[in-house]
């Protein structure tokens, strides 16, 4: 297994076919379909009730929790990953360096908890 | 790895392309078929025998249907955000081996697309990407059911990929690889079990893994009980309320496709793929294992719709973060302490 060019360049086609196969669905589709538009039809749907006012992006401040523990644990994961991988060369060092790590990263987890950034209500 | 002709790989790339499609059509066919056994009732019998034509019927009626955009939607975005959803989904199939190389029809053939070196990274990146097309088709709906919708997707999707990324490390440390075929290769081994000598599949040392794995993967894919960013009940299809014609139905190809593709890495990443018996002396006997594989795991999918109820919020995200999130942790580190004591170097 070699780093390689021509393995990236499969992947590019085959994302290239698959773009190509889902506008000529899309195309067949304006063809076939029948296009009569109308006011009422392009109203933004609210279950049957007239539309009063345009959507504001307000939304609970809990989202912005999660993404913020995401990309914490998501950087863990970076880590992780390689360490695992050569897991076998590292041997008993790389297993207590990753150990501290994690003791630390439990640190924040707890202190995440205890504060309440898990709870959603 | 046997460098074989470019053309030779397209032919292979684009005839799963196809099974994959063909698969999500008839995957939509047996989850009707089984949950309407589950609930004592027919499912679709009309078209075509036994309803075997339904899916191909479903197709050419969507393309036949008024292709809808809201007048308060960002056309752009609205116009692309299913693509992102189908493509990613498609894509993910790369690096999935179906077997070695084999020498069939006078040559050598490779049983696998591509065979990257971070083969299941890029199945995660894959996966993950595919919330983008949720979250932006929802914000460019400018609806408020979609935006609630497409959020709750995000929230969920990046919850739950923490869970699916490092559930998985325990087998990148017994393989020493993040290749699939590496992966696949390293469970043909055998394993002394007492008396019994069994094949190597990782389920077998990993079982806490497997079951975290196949949590996330149904959350990850928006399936039921974790299917909160659709909620007919209570958000009228969330995220893709707005969508119309077969710009809609990108968004279930996307789904489908992403639930076949998982499928297929759980099983080479647990259930060792195509190994099984006779699978060394004839390669059609491990396309035929990975493609039962799968089909049991597309089974479970259905299975646990058909079962359980959907969650709420709160409880979806305390699963994922207080419960998962310290199960995966600790299976990580007793993974590794395992391993390096098996080697005499823990103490």
């Amino acid at each position: 297994m070699e780093i390689s060019g021509e393995n990236w360049l499969i992947v590019g086609l085959m994302t290239t076919a698959a773009i190509a196969m889902a506008m000529t669905l899309l195309i067949l589709n304006l063809i076939v379909g029948p296009s009569k538009p109308s006011k009422t039809k392009s109203d933004p749907y609210e279950s049957g009730v007239p539309d009063v006012s345009p959507v504001q992006a307000r939304f609970t401040p809990r989202f912005y929790m999660v993404a913020m523990l995401f990309v914490v644990f998501d950087i863990e994961a970076v880590f992780i990953f390689p360490w695992a991988v050569s897991f076998d060369a590292l041997g008993r060092y790389g297993f207590i360096a990753m150990l501290v790590f994690i003791l630390l990263l439990l640190e924040g987890y707890v202190y995440a908890w205890k504060k309440g950034a898990l709870e959603w209500v | 790895m046997n460098d074989q002709p470019l053309w030779l790989t397209f032919i292979f790339a684009f005839l799963i392309m196809n099974v994959l499609l063909i698969g999500m059509a008839y995957m939509t066919y047996f989850e009707r078929k089984m949950l309407g056994a589950m609930q004592d009732r027919m499912g679709p019998t009309r078209t075509g025998p036994k309803g075997l034509l339904q899916p191909i019927a479903d197709g050419i009626k969507l393309l036949g249907k008024e292709d809808l955009i809201p007048r308060a939607a960002d056309k752009w975005v609205f116009f692309f955000a299913p693509l992102i959803v189908f493509v990613t989904a498609i894509v993910g199939a790369a690096v999935i081996p179906f077997g070695g190389t084999i020498n069939a029809f006078g040559r050598d053939l490779n049983l696998y697309i591509t065979d990257l070196n971070v083969g299941a990274l890029f199945v995660l990146a894959f996966s993950s990407i595919g919330v983008y097309g949720i979250i932006l088709g929802a914000w460019a709906s400018s609806n408020r059911y979609s935006l609630l919708g497409g959020l709750r997707a995000a929230a969920q999707v990046v919850s739950y990929e923490i869970i699916l990324g490092l559930s998985l490390v325990g087998v990148f440390m017994l393989a020493g690889s993040l290749s699939l075929r590496d992966i696949m290769l390293e469970q043909q081994t055998n394993l002394e079990l007492g008396p019994l000598t069994v094949k190597n599949w990782f389920i077998l040392s990993q079982p806490l893994a497997f079951i975290l794995f196949m949590i996330a993967a149904v959350a990850e894919t928006n399936r039921a009980p974790f299917d909160l960013p659709e909620a007919e009940s209570e958000l009228v299809s969330g995220f893709h309320t707005e969508y119309s014609a077969f710009r809609f139905s990108f968004y279930f190809l996307g789904e489908y496709i992403s639930m076949i593709v998982v499928s297929l890495f759980a099983a080479t990443l647990f259930l060792g793929g195509p190994s099984g018996p006779g699978s060394s002396d004839h390669w059609y006997l491990g396309i035929l294992y990975i493609l039962i594989k799968a089909i049991v795991f597309l089974f479970f999918y259905i299975w646990l719709r058909a079962t359980l109820p959907r969650f709420r919020y709160d409880q979806l995200m305390g699963l994922a973060w207080k419960v998962l999130l310290p199960l995966v942790i600790l299976n990580i580190v007793v993974t590794a302490a395992i391993r390096l004591a098996s080697d005499g170097l823990l103490f």
